[in-house]
């Protein structure tokens, strides 16, 4: 039997969440609030010249080609940086869980790249593949790639994609490290007398067991991909060429800060708050269901 | 998350100014300019704060143009906005419909009874920003206009005179063309492309860029910059990227590395650039010339416009406090101080006569080609298509104009699609503009 402490008093835990509360209060419904209204309004940026318009804001959003444009993009991004961050980060920490000499340092170099801010790991990026200054770029022509993200959208695209992966795959590295290690290794030892090789013990079940912590990085990733990422474009791409990295959340910004289109701005940050809370819905209630925890 | 962003630049801005002097009248200014250029503004603001005793002029660095320019309006709305405030020219058009937030500059002058003279202004540089019967909005602060950059070294390569830059386009690519037969990496790249290649181009040409003389008389207006003078050299330009005559280096001043790195033959930039470009290259090697024009669109260039940014009073402090404003604002555009401020950052005069005081000081001689922004601001006398741009939305506008180039650039589209695309889409801005500022 399970031995329970309980206290009687009836406000005490109102009192412990509290704190919690309060900063999802101030941090997050207020502003959410704020940007509800504000996207009902079109202003300019001073505040004066304010009209109630309803619907507008986003009735031309809807009519905005740019726009779809930028959702495109979004789509394909987060599923790129999704899709690869989490696949790269299994597969390395699956290696360094076998390293047996030597594990740490795997381990700790494997980490560092969290300890860059996105900003950063996007400018050290940027530079690497700088048309005309960068090595990487230089080698690649010289195998005969022309490697130009400033004029070529797929390969800018690319560029993001790249450096957003490389900032989150520590992160990921982590957690599914820690998920492997404390899979019993009696059960992968069973498997192994019953003669399963490697990669049928890995599937049947190093991956099932790992699933939990699988399904949490998923939902980390595809927000970090909405939203962390923003730093990222910001110092590589700005959004460009021809707006073919211009992912939603900095489209909010562009419009929102360069702009001063704050309706329009706003409007889009309530789609985009629609969206991330569907998507952590759906993945609750439909990928959990298939989790073994 | 707009709104947390706002407010927190809004609790700064009260941390900021919590501090102010008590005997001393204090103005509050906040700027753009960073590095020397941010030296340059505080030796200005303590010169001014020594030669008299009333007022003391606290200059505040805000970050990029669009930082400052968003910490302005959240600390406006926050009734704690600074006295002055530098905002970028594309942002001229949203800052005049910001009624009841600034504080015109003729009106400041006159209420101060500062005297205060429109016509020491260079034309094109006043009348950026005044209204159509000439009455000055902003103070005109740090002001450029492109100019084109040649590499003598690249030149003298490819067998051409380094001391005879090329007059016209088809001249420039000639010269381009066999500098890049000759080995040069690129031929020619511009800077700020939709300022330099869109806008300056129609200016320079005399064609206009939006109706309604480019906005100034009112803000129901179209773009017009798709017509076919710009198709056709936005079109030659797409042509000539097949051989490296051109290449695209990026958005805004990112192309300049291309030119400092010794890549480029020639390079239309902002003569603010120009120091930045010499230390580079050594100034030797790099000459400064006026931009080409096209000799099948007009027989003599026109003028060139400004970029750059201005100073912004702001309405909401004590009617006192203003008076030391306009005593500022006439301090800067007072000779020494122009003269001083164009001689150490490149950036053009407000003023003829700041212009006249340098060229005597001989400066221009130390300094060969500093002199041509001038020359270029005031070649003719400005007509409605070259005195400047009155665009709203101009900021959406440029990146919309950015995107189409990029999309010529990259063989996406011919010029004339992606510029009928981008008036079409600018055009929406401007719908946008008129609907949230009527």
């Amino acid at each position: 039997m399970e031995k329970r402490v309980t206290f009687n008093e009836r406000w005490l835990p109102y009192l412990l969440v509290a704190p919690q509360i309060v900063i999802t209060l101030v941090f997050f419904f207020w502003p959410s609030g704020q940007a509800i209204w504000q996207s009902l309004l079109i202003e300019d940026a001073f505040g004066g010249n304010s009209k109630f318009v309803w619907f507008d804001n986003f009735i031309n959003l809807f009519n905005d080609d740019s726009y779809y444009s930028s959702a495109r993009v979004t789509v394909v991004f987060s599923f790129l940086v999704a899709a690869i961050g989490l696949g790269l980060s299994l597969f390395l920490a699956v290696m360094a869980d076998r390293v047996i000499r030597g594990a740490t340092a795997y381990k700790t170099f494997l980490i560092w790249p969290y300890a860059v801010a996105p900003a950063v790991a996007g400018v050290l990026w940027g530079f690497l593949f700088n048309p005309s200054v960068g090595i990487v770029a230089w080698m690649l022509q010289a195998i005969g790639i022309e490697f130009n993200y400033v004029i070529n959208g797929n390969q800018a695209l690319l560029l993001v994609v790249i450096a957003s992966v490389w900032n989150q795959i520590s992160y990921n590295f982590l957690f599914f490290l820690a998920g492997l290690q404390s899979i019993p290794k009696s059960l992968i030892e069973a498997a192994a007398i019953d003669g399963a090789g490697p990669g049928r013990r890995f599937w049947d079940i190093i991956f099932p067991l790992l699933s939990p912590v699988g399904f949490f990085l998923l939902v980390v990733n595809i927000i970090y991909a909405f939203f962390g990422t923003f730093g990222v474009v910001a110092s590589l791409t700005q959004g460009g060429p021809a707006n073919a990295t211009e992912i939603l959340v900095f489209k909010v910004y562009n419009d929102g800060f360069r702009g001063q289109d704050l309706g329009g701005s706003s409007a889009q940050s309530v789609i985009l708050m629609i969206v991330v809370i569907l998507l952590t819905f759906v993945q609750f209630r439909f990928i959990e269901r298939r989790v073994h925890y | 998350m707009t709104r947390i962003l706002l407010s927190s630049v809004a609790a700064a801005t009260l941390l900021a100014s919590a501090h102010g002097a008590v005997a001393q009248t204090e103005i509050q200014w906040w700027h753009a300019m960073g590095g020397n250029l941010g030296e340059t503004v505080n030796q200005l603001a303590d010169g001014f704060n020594k030669s008299q005793t009333e007022y003391k002029v606290t200059p505040v660095y805000k970050g990029s143009y669009t930082e400052t320019l968003t910490a302005a309006i959240a600390a406006f709305r926050a009734k704690q906005a600074p006295h002055i405030v530098q905002v970028f020219e594309v942002g001229t058009a949203n800052m005049m419909a910001a009624k009841g937030a600034v504080y015109p500059v003729y009106e400041v002058m006159a209420d101060a009874k500062e005297p205060f003279d429109p016509k020491a202004f260079i034309g094109p540089v006043y009348g950026y920003y005044s209204t159509t019967d000439g009455k000055l909005l902003s103070m005109p602060f740090n002001s450029s206009t492109p100019v084109l950059y040649r590499n003598k070294e690249l030149m003298e390569k490819a067998g051409l005179d380094p001391n005879k830059p090329p007059t016209t386009w088809p001249e420039l690519g000639e010269m381009a063309k066999k500098a890049v037969a000759a080995g040069a990496k690129c031929g020619f790249t511009p800077q700020w492309q939709t300022w330099t290649m869109i806008e300056n181009y129609g200016a320079w040409h005399n064609l206009p860029y939006a109706t309604k003389a480019n906005g100034f008389g009112g803000t129901d207006i179209e773009l017009k910059f798709n017509d076919p003078a710009r198709v056709k050299f936005i079109q030659m330009l797409a042509d000539w990227s097949k051989d490296k005559t051109f290449v695209y280096g990026g958005r805004e001043g990112k192309s300049t590395a291309l030119f400092n790195a010794g890549d480029c033959v020639f390079h239309i930039a902002s003569s603010a650039s120009a120091a930045g470009i010499e230390k580079a290259l050594g100034q030797d090697k790099v000459g400064i010339s006026m931009m080409p024009y096209s000799p099948d669109v007009i027989a003599k260039p026109q003028n060139s416009i400004i970029g750059g940014a201005t100073l912004w009073t702001l309405k909401g402090k004590p009617a006192g406090d203003y008076k030391g404003v306009a005593k500022f604002l006439s301090y800067l555009s007072s000779t020494p101080v122009q003269a001083k401020w164009h001689q150490e950052t490149g950036y053009v005069p407000v003023t003829l006569a700041a212009a006249d005081v340098t060229k005597k000081a001989g400066f221009y001689q130390k300094h060969p080609g500093r002199d041509i922004a001038v020359e270029e601001l005031t070649l003719n006398p400005p007509t409605e298509n070259s005195k400047g741009l009155r665009i709203g939305n101009f900021v959406q506008i440029r990146d919309i104009v950015d995107g189409e180039l990029e999309a010529v650039w990259s063989g996406k589209k011919d010029a004339k699609t992606a510029l009928d695309d981008a008036v079409k889409a600018g055009n929406e801005q401007l719908k946008r503009f008129e609907a949230a500022n009527k």
